[in-house]
Formats: structure tokens, C-alpha cells, sequence
């Protein structure tokens, strides 16, 4: 198994030697948080259409909230069934909801551009450059 | 009937009447009537509320003191000495102070047998205490002897005539007025309102500060009247204001009062310094442990009734005058205070026997009467008063008769107890002059009222020689059949200005056709001043006052043959005023018009003012006669005469011994037939020298005046006085004052400019670095700032993938810095 990973390329980065061969935990999670993250981003980054660049921003959010539950459960952090610790999910929970109000409005004001410039390119969206 | 009450009612009535008249018209004058023409009513009805209150004050007074004839020396003492037993226990004392009153009169009793003096009955108290700190004790408080009453009587009767007559006199004021001897800048004459409810005003306080003086119970209070006549002459005389004579008149007449004032203010000090008290009477006050005392007043203080009324100088001025002496013999026995006092008491007798203090007096007096020579016009200070003729004729009668010149005289009367011989020479000495002088210029006056007004200041003189010569009475009576005959001439040359337009009597002649009145009435007048009577038998006002001063000049003389200059004074000036008294009625009314313009423009003045003129003639015939029961004006005088003023006294300091005659000497049958004779014979020479020279023109004035010409021009000069004040006060007053205001401009004005100018200067460099360095220092913060902004503002590019690029491209730069500055950190 360690030598499986050893042979991989991901594994050859020292910050992430030894993921692979250790046992999931914390680490684990926030890579692939990172990774939803570094996708939300640069969706955002590369996408015209205001509602890639939406879509962007839910992968942001989702991977930050991937980190807030790993860091929230205790089995992954090893410390055994001791607590409920549920404070990591709320705060998902509550990232979850401001994140469906953020895209009610973005999306509301994605409309209303749409009506004005019959286009969701934000590149056209630079009336108010200095 | 209780006349202690009664009579401080009544004339307090009568004197605060004429200031509610002038309250009212000073608030609501131009609202009474067209032009204010109702004012006239206003001051009318107060002057005549006044007089009425004064003649009941005057009939309570006789009810309670009859008049009686007068009392000669001692051989009617059983019936003098009665007076003074009235005196005792009623006058002199507060009528809540009875006890006091009691005391005095047993003391008073006790002197009788041997003095008979007589002390008159006088009524005083106070109405408001206006200060009291230490001694001083400044107060509205009342004097009232027969004199007040009398002069009360006179002063609004006279005033009410002239109230009448100036109501219609002044009507040219109801209506806009063009005065033709003001001349503007342009050419024209000046236009302005009619100030018909201004006059009255004036009037009404004039007439209330003048009968403030008359009531005055202490010489404060009459100082503050005083200096009420004082501006109130100002406003009167200076009326037609924008003439440029009648405002210097009036300025003149101000000023000069002002320099008797100082003297009178120096009497002030000195008195209230050496004496602590300025009330003519006894008084009432609280002592410190609230009971009664009574507090000496000054004629009781230099008449003490236990030296029987004789003048003495005070104890208080023996100890003032000796403040070393007194000190020195105090700090001896410091230890014993009253050792001291005992000390001090013993020898003020010796000291006063050392003559210590009677310059104190000599000044007190000498002080009081500067006060007196300037408002009764005597030399030196006489100068104002023929200019005050500047203002309207009416004030010319009421300042000339009862009111302004008569304060002086009134006052010298009132204090006359308390001045010495010396004093009284002093007196004696300036009416001498004055009469004399003032007589002169009257000679060859041309201006009827300048006539008239040098005829005021030389009858003033009369008054004036006569108080110091000790004629008491005689002075004062003079001064009240004089307020009668010359407001009556007065009120008759106003009646023929009127008529003809013109002061000049060169202008005038044969008036007595169109204008039978006003010269009937004015020859009664002219008679009247040069004392017209048959000899012994009966006369006209004058004849009684006149006769009674010459009398007692001529004794005055006999008994100090050295000052008999007085009596001849007094002889040289009637014979003079007799001739330019009919000099001026021969040049007005007799003859032939010598301008038919003004002939023929002359009327007879309308009833309004004839009806005065009547009524004071009449009074100027009768007021001097004294009816069979004794009563009459002269005897009425004598009721008042202060205590041990009637019999000779003998003193005198400076001018060596002098004896002050008894009054009553001078009607002993050789003096007065003397004095009769004479004054008859003067008179009679001067009317027939007038009538020769202006109505028979047996003698050519002009030949006379080409003949003396030296002497006609220096009278005609009046005297080279105006000059001569102009040349010695006036211009160095200007020198300095130029000189100050040289100072003002050469000095202080460029001081101060050059101040001025380097402050402005050193504003100017203060201004250039606020506007350049500060102003430059914040804008320039201010230009980087909005260039920097200009700068960042392209930074705003409006591309939202250009900002998460930053976003992205920043957090990582944060991040990378972040573990370097860590990675130094944990390194160190």
C-alpha cells in the first residue's frame, strides 16, 4: 500500500509524503478541501459566464466546509467516540445556508444584469471601473 | 389748624406741582393739541395750582402768626419776647420732639430778661433722607419761615403772569417757524418745527427748582436746586439754539455759574468738614440706641442761644482750625480719653478768644455768597446776564425777577445768620461795585432789554449792599417789590418788541399813541425801580425798599465812616437808575417816531398779554405799602429775621473793627429823613436830567456823548468786561486747549498711527506666511492625495476575473511571506 503511494507522482511532494501509506485523517480531508477549493477558484478566475463564475463559488465555499467538518469530527482527529463535537457541522450547516441566500442574490442580480445587457459575460460588467 | 403740618404739606404741594407738569409734558407734549398747544394749559394749570397752594399756605401762616408792626429794640420786649415764646414751642423744633422744645424754650426764657431776643418762628423737618454715612446726612427736608411763605407767594404769582403772557408771546411756536437770523450754509434761513411744548417745559422745571430753593432745610438740597436753576437757565436762555448767540449765551451763563459754583462748593466743604451738618435748623435724629437726639444746625451752632444769639464761630471750626493743638493735647492723655475731651472743651473758649477759626467762617460765608455772585449776577461774574436776554422774552422775565437772580440774593438771606462782619463787608463791597458798574453801562445801553438787564444786575447790587450794610430786611424787601417791577418791565418791553419787531430804541419813539397800555403800565414800572413817592407820605413800591436800604447805608456809614463809600454808592446809583430808566421810557414811548416803518407796523399787544402787565403793575404800586393793622410786606419780612440779627453788632478781623448797625436804628428820625430826602432829591435830578436831554432836547445826547466821548465808549463797551475776560480766561483757555489738541494730533495721533501702521505691516507678513507656507503645506498634502487617488483609480478596472486574480495572486504573495517571515522567526 505505502509502496503503492511512494510510486505516484503526488506522492513525491514532501508535504504530502506519507498521506497515502498513513490512515485517512484530518489531512486527508483538507487536501481534497484544498483541491475543491483551488477548482472553485479558478473556475472563478477563468469563467465569463457569471454563473460558472457561481458555480465557482460553491466549490469555494464547499471546500472550506469540507475543513470545518474534518476538523469538527473526532474520529478523524483520533481522539475516540469522546465527544459529539458538532460545532464543525453547524458552522457547515450554517455556510450552507448562507451560501444558498448568497446565490438567491447573486443570482437575482445575474437576472437583472441579464435584463439590462441581454448577457451574463462579466467582462461586459465593468460600468463602474474607475 | 396746626400750622407744623400743615404748611410742609401745602408747599411741598406747590413746589412738586410744576414737576408733575413738567413730567407730563416732557412724555406727552406734542400730543397735547395741534403743535402741542395745550401745553400752554398744562403749565398754566400747575403754576396756578401752585399759587393757589401757596396762597393757602400763606393764609394757614398768617392765621397762626399774625403780622404785627415791627418791633423796635428793646423797649417793646414784653411783646418781642412773646414772639420768641411762640417760636419755642412751636417753630425751630420738630413737633415730635416736644420735649426738646420745651427745653429750649426754658433756656431761651432764662436769656429773655437780659437779651430780649427774638428768635423767628420757623418750621423744618425732613421729608426723605437721601444719604446718611457717618455725620453726613444729605436729605429733602423743608425750612419754612415767613420769608418761604412769602417768597413762595411772589415766586408763583410772578411765574403765573408770565405763564399767561408766554402763552401768548410764544404762538409763533405753534406753527413751523423760518428764522430769519439764523443764516445756513446756502444762503437761506432755517426752517424747523415749532417747539411751543419745549418752552412750557422748561418753564414748568424752572419754576419747581426754583421753589426748591425757596423750601430747601438744608444747603445740600439747596445745592442741588441750585444747579437745577442752572440748567434749566441753559435751556431757557439757549431756547433759539441754532442761533449762534443764543447758544454762546447760553454756554456763557452755564460756565460762568459754574465758577461761582466752586466757591459755593468750597462754603460746602467748609462747613460740613468743620461742622458735620449742612440743615439751617435743628433737627431730629436717631441715636445709635435708636432714641432721639436733637442735632445742633448751623444757625443755632453760630448763634447759640446762650450767648444770646451773638455770632460766635463754632466750636467744631475753633477745633477743626486747631487740629494739631487738639491732637497733640489728645494723644497726652490717651490713656483717659475723656480727660482729654475735658481738656479740649476747657480751652476751646481761650483758643476761640485767639481768633482760631474765623478764617474758617470768613470762608464758609465768603464761599456761599461766590455761589450767590453768580447766580445774582454780581461782579465779577455779572457778564452773563445781559447776554442771557438771547432767549424769549418771557424767560428774560422770569430769570430776571423771581427765579434765577433771585436765588442768590434769597440764599444770602437765608444764611445770613451765619456770615461775620467781615463777610458782610465783603458783600456790601461787591453790590457797591456791581450797581455801580451795571448802572453805567445802562446809560448808553441802546437794546431796550439790555437796559432793562443791566438795570436787573444793578438793583441785585442794591440787594446785595444792602444785606451787607445789615439791612436784612431792607434787602430782601427790595428783592420782592423788585421781582414785581421788573417782571412788569420786562413783560413790557417783550409787549413792545412784539409790537415793533426790534430791540433797538433808536428805532422807537412816540409809542405811546398806538400803545397806551404798555406805557402806562411801563411808566408805573420805571417809577416803581426809581423809588417815585411822595416823600413821608406815600410812594410806589420802590419808594418803601429803596428808602429802607439807603437808611440803612447811610447808618452803616455813620457808624464806619471809613466804608461810607457805600452810602454814596447807593446815592450815585439811584440818581443814575432814574436816568436811564426814563431815558428808555422817554426814547420808547414819548416824542415823535423816529422809524415810521416800525411806527406804523406797531399795535397794542393782545389782552392775553396786556392783563399781566395790569396786575403786576398794580402790585408793583401797592406791594410796598404797609396797611394801618400792620401788615404789609416789609413787616412781614421782619417776621422772619433770623435770630440776634436785631441789634448792633461789632467784630471783624480783616478790614479792622466793624460794626454792623441795628436795623431798626435806621429808622430813627434823622437817618431816615436823611435817606428820604436823598433819595428823593437823586431821583428826581435823574428824571429831570432824561426828560431834558430825550424829551425836552434842552441837551443833545449826542453833543454829550462827542464831548465824553472817551468815557461813552468805554461804557458803551460795557466796561471793556467781555474784552477783558476774552483777553485774560477765554483765549489762554483756547491756548491750552489748542495746545492739547496739538498735542492730540502731533503726538498721541502719530503714536498711535505709527502703532497702527506697524502692526499692519507685521499682520501683512503674518498674512503672507498663512497664505503661502500653511496654505501651501495643506494644499500640497492635499494635491499628493488626489493624485495618489488618481493614480489607484486605474486599478478599479471593473473586470471581476481581473479582481479574484488579485485576490488569488495577493492571498498567495500573503502566504508566501508569511512562511518566510515564519520560517525567519522560528529560525531565530
Amino acid at each position: 500500500m505505502s509502496h503503492l503511494a511512494a510510486g505516484l507522482p503526488f506522492a513525491s511532494v514532501p508535504l504530502f509524503a506519507g498521506l497515502l501509506s498513513a490512515p485517512v485523517g484530518v489531512a486527508h480531508y483538507l487536501v481534497v478541501g484544498a483541491i475543491l477549493f483551488t477548482a472553485g477558484v479558478v473556475c472563478m478566475a477563468l469563467k465569463r459566464n457569471a454563473l460558472g463564475v457561481l458555480m465557482g463559488i460553491e466549490l469555494v465555499l464547499n471546500g472550506a466546509n469540507v475543513n470545518f467538518v474534518a476538523f469538527s469530527s473526532p474520529y478523524l482527529r483520533g481522539e475516540g467516540a469522546a465527544s459529539l463535537g458538532l460545532d464543525g457541522q453547524i458552522i457547515a450547516l450554517f455556510v450552507i445556508l448562507l451560501a444558498a441566500a448568497e446565490a438567491a442574490v447573486a443570482l437575482a442580480i445575474t437576472l437583472n444584469f441579464y435584463n439590462n445587457h441581454a448577457t451574463v459575460d462579466i467582462d461586459r460588467a465593468e460600468d463602474l471601473k474607475g | 389748624m396746626d400750622p407744623a403740618s400743615q404748611l410742609p404739606t401745602l408747599l411741598g404741594l406747590a413746589w412738586l406741582t410744576p414737576l408733575v407738569s413738567f413730567v407730563a409734558i416732557l412724555f406727552f407734549g406734542p400730543r397735547m393739541g395741534h403743535h402741542g398747544k395745550n401745553a400752554a394749559w398744562v403749565a398754566t394749570a400747575a403754576i396756578v395750582t401752585s399759587l393757589v397752594l401757596s396762597l393757602a399756605a400763606f393764609g394757614t401762616w398768617l392765621a397762626a402768626h399774625p403780622v404785627a408792626a415791627v418791633a423796635h429794640g428793646s423797649h417793646d420786649s414784653g411783646a418781642s419776647h412773646a414772639e420768641g415764646h411762640a417760636a419755642g414751642a412751636h417753630g425751630e423744633h420738630d413737633a415730635d420732639a416736644g420735649h426738646d422744645a420745651d427745653a429750649g424754650h426754658g433756656e431761651h426764657a432764662g436769656h429773655g430778661e437780659h437779651h430780649a431776643a427774638r428768635v423767628p418762628v420757623a418750621y423744618s423737618g425732613d421729608w426723605y433722607t437721601l444719604y446718611q454715612g457717618g455725620d453726613l446726612r444729605l436729605s429733602i427736608g423743608w425750612y419754612i419761615d415767613a420769608l418761604t411763605v412769602l417768597m413762595f407767594v411772589v415766586v408763583t404769582f410772578i411765574a403765573t403772569c408770565i405763564h399767561v403772557y408766554a402763552s401768548g408771546y410764544m404762538h409763533d411756536e405753534l406753527h413751523d417757524v423760518t428764522d430769519h437770523e439764523v443764516h445756513l450754509s446756502d444762503g437761506g434761513h432755517l426752517h424747523r418745527p415749532g417747539r411751543f411744548p419745549r418752552f412750557f417745559q422748561a418753564l414748568s422745571l424752572f419754576c419747581f427748582s426754583m421753589l426748591g430753593i425757596l423750601i430747601a432745610g438744608n444747603l445740600a438740597m439747596v445745592f442741588i436746586f441750585w444747579e437745577l436753576v442752572g440748567i434749566c437757565s441753559w435751556f431757557l436762555i439757549g431756547f433759539y439754539f441754532e442761533r449762534k448767540s443764543a447758544s454762546t449765551a447760553a454756554n456763557k451763563a452755564f460756565i460762568v455759574n459754574r465758577v461761582g459754583d466752586f466757591g459755593m462748593l468750597i462754603g460746602l466743604m467748609a462747613l460740613w468738614g468743620a461742622l458735620g451738618t449742612l440743615h439751617f435748623a435743628d433737627s431730629t435724629v436717631a441715636a445709635p440706641d435708636g432714641s432721639a437726639v436733637t442735632k445742633p444746625g448751623l444757625f443755632s451752632l453760630v448763634r447759640p442761644a446762650a450767648t444770646g444769639h451773638a455770632l460766635q464761630v463754632p466750636d467744631g471750626m475753633v477745633t477743626f482750625a486747631n487740629a494739631d493743638e487738639v491732637g497733640r493735647i489728645a494723644a497726652e492723655h490717651a490713656a483717659r480719653p475723656s480727660d482729654g475731651a475735658d481738656e479740649i472743651a476747657s480751652r476751646i473758649d481761650g483758643w476761640r478768644s485767639q481768633g482760631i477759626g474765623r478764617w474758617l467762617l470768613f470762608i464758609a460765608g465768603v464761599g456761599i455768597f461766590c455761589g450767590c455772585v453768580g447766580k445774582s449776577a454780581q461782579f465779577p461774574l455779572f457778564v452773563w446776564l445781559p447776554d442771557a436776554m438771547e432767549g424769549p422774552t418771557p424767560v428774560s422775565a422770569l430769570v430776571h425777577s423771581a427765579t434765577m437772580v433771585a436765588a442768590g440774593v434769597y440764599l444770602v438771606g437765608r444764611f445770613y445768620p451765619v456770615l461775620t462782619p467781615d463777610v458782610l463787608l465783603v458783600i456790601a463791597i461787591t453790590g457797591g461795585i456791581t450797581l455801580f458798574i451795571a448802572a453805567t453801562i445802562a446809560l448808553v445801553a441802546n437794546d431796550i432789554k439790555r437796559v432793562l438787564a443791566y438795570s436787573t444786575v444793578s438793583q441785585l447790587g442794591y440787594m446785595m449792599l444792602a444785606l451787607g450794610v445789615g439791612g436784612w430786611s431792607a434787602g430782601l424787601f427790595h428783592l420782592v417789590t423788585h421781582a414785581f417791577f421788573k417782571s412788569l418791565l420786562f413783560l413790557c418791553s417783550g409787549s413792545v418788541i412784539h409790537a415793533c419787531h426790534t430791540n433797538d430804541m433808536r428805532k422807537m419813539g412816540g409809542l405811546a399813541r398806538v400803545m397806551p397800555w404798555t406805557a402806562g403800565t411801563m411808566l408805573v414800572g420805571c417809577l416803581a425801580i426809581i423809588g417815585a413817592g411822595i416823600p413821608f407820605v406815600i410812594g410806589l413800591s420802590g419808594y418803601y425798599s429803596k428808602d429802607a436800604i439807603l437808611a440803612q447805608a447811610l447808618s452803616y456809614s455813620q457808624a464806619n465812616p471809613s466804608w461810607s463809600i457805600l452810602f454814596y454808592a447807593v446815592a450815585g446809583g439811584a440818581f443814575l437808575t432814574a436816568f436811564y430808566m426814563f431815558r428808555l421810557w422817554f426814547m420808547t414811548f414819548a416824542g415823535t417816531p423816529r422809524d415810521h416803518h416800525v411806527a406804523d407796523h406797531a399795535h397794542e399787544s393782545p389782552t392775553v398779554m396786556v392783563a399781566p402787565l395790569v396786575v403786576l403793575s398794580v402790585l408793583a404800586i401797592v406791594a410796598g405799602w404797609t396797611l394801618p393793622g400792620g401788615f404789609g410786606i416789609a413787616n412781614l419780612v421782619e417776621q422772619a429775621r433770623p435770630a440776634g440779627t436785631d441789634v448792633t453788632s461789632t467784630g471783624g478781623f480783616l478790614f479792622g473793627s466793624l460794626t454792623v448797625p441795628a436795623e431798626h436804628l435806621s429808622h430813627e428820625g434823622a437817618i431816615h429823613v436823611t435817606a428820604t430826602l436823598t433819595a428823593f432829591v437823586t431821583a428826581a435830578a435823574g428824571v429831570l436830567l432824561a426828560a431834558a436831554m430825550y424829551l425836552w432836547r434842552m441837551i443833545s445826547p449826542t453833543v454829550v456823548a462827542y464831548m465824553f466821548r472817551p468815557v461813552y465808549t468805554f461804557l458803551s463797551h460795557r466796561w471793556y468786561f467781555d474784552e477783558l475776560y476774552d483777553a485774560i480766561f477765554v483765549r489762554p483757555a483756547f491756548a491750552v486747549a489748542s495746545l492739547a489738541s496739538g498735542t492730540d494730533r502731533g503726538v498721541i495721533d502719530k503714536l498711535i498711527d505709527g502703532i497702527a501702521w506697524s502692526a499692519r505691516q507685521l499682520a501683512g507678513l503674518d498674512a503672507w506666511i498663512d497664505r503661502n507656507l500653511v496654505d501651501g503645506l495643506v494644499n500640497a498634502t492635499a494635491t499628493a492625495t488626489w493624485n495618489v487617488g488618481l493614480e489607484l483609480k486605474k486599478l478599479q478596472t471593473g473586470r471581476l476575473r481581473q479582481y479574484v486574480m488579485f485576490i488569488v495572486v495577493g492571498t498567495v504573495a500573503l502566504f508566501v511571506l508569511a512562511s518566510m517571515l515564519f520560517r525567519a522567526a522560528l529560525a531565530s
